[in-house]
């Protein structure tokens, strides 16, 4: 068994990482005795197993996953929800608000329309069929106001911040609740405008400098200093 | 009507290159701000812009295949790309060059990761001098690793050929209308393979092993020009963090 | 734009079978890896074109018709002639051809028969002036997929060579200014008899010849074309597999041997077998 890299160090597609029997992690894959990198992206090496963190990524549904979706087609007894990924969400009826569903007497468009922004949650995915939501839970439904904003999925860890301490800030300083899907999209509901738009800007500064450190200080300081240049210009 | 010298006695090709260098490459990777995946690629005075979208839902849903994703490569040149003002419509090369193309990079995607979706590739030539399939396969295969999708390694390709009796590398438009044989290749330096294998014009099977030699160095050039332009990005994020 | 082609449904029990065959050394219709199928060529086979052939090979057959009319240089060779190829795989070959303008598949057929006339010098176009600029003979090939059996390169451009080679042309005068077509008959002459063949890949195996099962199988050829004193003037990959540097060469080697072999078969006096 032999390595070819450190961790942490910058690999690229078809790149060679190690020979041996190694264990594969995500974005990697074996080819005869030696195994390759499949992204751009940083190695990520623990004990024997090999990984690839992605650079760029787009995303694919996990079960579990909370994502907000727009509807964008209407069947006879589901929605088709974009969710920002390759395959379309799935939203049968029975999933939504819990109540009968009777397609002889009612029509989903009175529920839900094209274009309505909902949160929900994927139920089960696997790649030979398309992921199938669910409005069921707490939390979850359609959004009847804020704004919603997109980003790379890959920055949404940083977006949360370790135990959830970026998005805290974000939410104490502007007292927005800031709703974040899995998917790359992210809610921001304020009830003052002047505040949703300074929750969005601040979202924008974090996606461009997510991989840099001493961001949590920067975007505290950066609210403050917004806020106070906010209150100044009311008086 | 005598014929143009090509290369001169003193072994100069006619942009100043000697029989086995590359032209100029510039190499831009994520410079699009929609597509998923894009590169600006030059080479020598080649413009190719090269885009990927997807993997996303395919339309019309009935191409899609239930156990893998679908390519759609569309090479196409710019009415103001060539001399002569070319037709925006679909010719016959464009259509021949897209199927070759999207043959090509084929292998080199893990389709089989997307069922039922579809990838779009499509490259533009801005600005055409001689080797256009070949500029746009390489730069096409960085596009496909800027947009975050799996594969399996990258594309290199160059085209060698026999200019004034000579094996000479990366064929500009003059070299390639007046010159005896054009030999553009594709290759994966990663699995050892060729991916794309073209020759027109005349040549003995020894010139053709030659070209083919010349054609693989040129390859080989380019897929470490192909590896830094990718890392370039990580790099200038590495400096940023040292920096903080 | 190019998509991936839905692949034909061809049972994985037979393409494993003919994969395990080839692994034993041996083809489903018992052939040798060099080997063609049976080939016979018609020529004249239509009248009204200016020349003409029929290739059947195996089960494919291939139609290819010469029409020499008067028309327009291109601005680049204003004293040359103009050759064109074009390839059509009419619906009533394959199922899985449909009906309408050539599609990618097609094209690429085209161009490569073209590659081969074309790149060969195998005609002097520059015989073919009547008027520097203003008027020149135009050299019309197409050529018609009939029945779809596996290796269309190779018998669309054994017709198109066949067609030319029996071609008698009209000559042309320019009086005043127009093209007049006069009774007297011309024969096209060849300097070259530029050979196409063509190789399947299947997996680390070469099949001369492919079958439309053998095709089915694997999706990937190389073609190469070559002239009589051994040079070549065309090389193709078609398809989505890769090929090595050893198998190249390889394939170089069996190609250069069997277009030999079918020149001397077809084409012994420089013309088809005696159809003069």
């Amino acid at each position: 068994m032999s390595k070819f890299v450190e961790d942490r160090q910058i690999v690229v597609p078809g790149e060679v990482l190690a020979e041996g029997e190694y264990r594969l992690g995500e974005n990697v894959y074996r080819n005869g005795n030696r195994i390759l990198s499949t992204m751009v992206g940083l190695t990520r090496i623990d004990g024997d197993k090999l990984s690839v963190i992605a650079l760029h990524g787009f995303y694919m549904p996990m079960n579990d996953d909370i994502v907000i979706g727009i509807i964008d087609d209407v069947g006879l007894t589901h929605w088709m929800v974009d969710i920002n990924a390759p395959y379309p969400g799935i939203l049968r009826a029975s999933e939504t608000f819990g109540r009968g569903f009777d397609p002889t007497r009612h029509d989903l468009l009175d529920e839900l329309k094209i274009g309505d922004v909902v949160i929900a949650k994927v139920l089960s995915f696997d790649r030979t069929q398309d992921p199938v939501l669910t409005l069921k839970e707490n939390g979850l439904g359609k959004i009847k106001d804020g704004v919603v904003v997109s980003l790379t999925p890959s920055k949404i860890p940083r977006l949360i911040g370790k135990k959830g301490s970026m998005l805290n800030i974000i939410q104490q300083k502007t007292g927005c609740q800031i709703i974040v899907g899995q998917n790359g999209r992210v809610l921001a509901r304020c009830g003052v405008k002047t505040m949703e738009d300074l929750a969005i800007k601040i979202i924008k500064v974090i996606e461009r400098e997510a991989h840099t450190s001493g961001l949590t200080n920067r975007v505290s300081r950066l609210l403050e200093s917004e806020i106070e240049q906010r209150e100044a210009g009311k008086r | 009507m005598s014929k143009r010298i090509l290369i001169d006695e003193n072994g100069m090709r006619t942009d100043n290159r000697k029989v086995d260098e590359l032209r100029p490459i510039k190499i831009e990777v994520g410079t699009l701000a929609n597509a998923n995946g894009s590169v600006y690629f030059e080479q020598g005075k080649c413009r190719i812009l090269a885009a990927v979208y997807g993997p996303h839902e395919a339309h019309p849903r009935h191409l899609a295949l239930p156990d893998r994703a679908i390519l759609r490569c569309r090479y196409h040149m710019a009415p103001f790309s060539v001399t002569e003002r070319k037709n925006p419509a679909p010719s016959r090369r464009e259509i021949e060059l897209s199927k070759v193309i999207r043959e090509a990079l084929e292998p080199l995607v893990m389709c089989e990761l997307f069922p039922r979706t579809m990838i779009d590739v499509f490259i533009e030539i801005l600005q055409a001098d001689g080797g256009t399939r070949c500029a746009g396969l390489t730069a096409a295969s960085l596009a496909l690793a800027d947009a975050g999708i799996p594969l399996r390694g990258l594309v290199s390709a160059c085209a060698a050929g026999k200019v004034d009796g000579q094996i000479v590398l990366d064929l500009n438009d003059t070299e390639d209308k007046e010159g005896e044989a054009d030999v553009p290749v594709a290759f994966i330096p990663q699995l050892n393979v060729f991916s794309l294998l073209q020759m027109d014009g005349l040549m003995t099977v020894d010139e053709y092993r030659g070209a083919l030699s010349l054609a693989l160095q040129g390859c080989r050039k380019l897929y470490d020009m192909q590896i830094e332009a990718l890392k370039k990005k990580y790099l200038e994020i590495k400096v940023e963090e040292n920096n903080q | 734009m190019s998509t991936t082609p839905h692949g034909s449904i061809i049972s994985k029990i037979s393409q494993d079978d003919i994969k395990k065959l080839a692994n034993e050394g041996e083809r489903v219709d018992g052939r040798a890896f060099d080997e063609y199928r049976k080939i016979k060529i018609t020529t004249g086979f239509v009248e009204k074109a200016e020349g003409s052939a029929l290739v059947e090979l195996g089960s494919t057959r291939v139609l290819a018709g010469v029409k020499v009319e008067t028309g327009f240089p291109f601005p680049d060779t204003p004293d040359e002639g103009v050759l064109s190829v074009t390839a059509e795989l009419l619906p009533l070959a394959s199922e899985t051809f449909e009906p309408g303008p050539p599609n990618e598949n097609a094209i690429a057929l085209a161009r490569f028969v073209d590659r081969g006339i074309r790149e060969s010098k195998s005609i002097d176009m520059k015989q073919f002036c009547l008027e520097r600029g203003k008027r020149v003979y135009m050299i019309m090939i197409d050529v018609c997929v009939l029945d779809h059996g596996g290796d269309l390169i190779d018998a669309s451009a054994l017709a198109a060579l066949a067609a030319l080679s029996t071609t008698k042309y009209p000559i042309y005068n320019m009086v005043d200014g127009q093209a007049v077509k006069t009774e007297e008959l011309k024969p096209l002459l060849l300097r070259e008899y530029p050979i196409a063949t063509t190789l399947a890949i299947l997996d680390d195996k070469l099949l001369l010849d492919p079958s439309i099962q053998e095709e089915q199988a694997t999706g990937t050829f190389i073609s190469f074309v070559f002239l009589e004193d051994e040079r070549i003037c065309a090389v193709q990959k078609n398809g989505l597999a890769t090929i090595t540097e050893s198998m190249l060469f390889e394939a170089i080697r069996i190609s250069g041997e069997k277009s030999k072999e079918l020149r001397r078969l077809l084409f012994p006096r420089g013309d088809v077998g005696g159809q003069g």
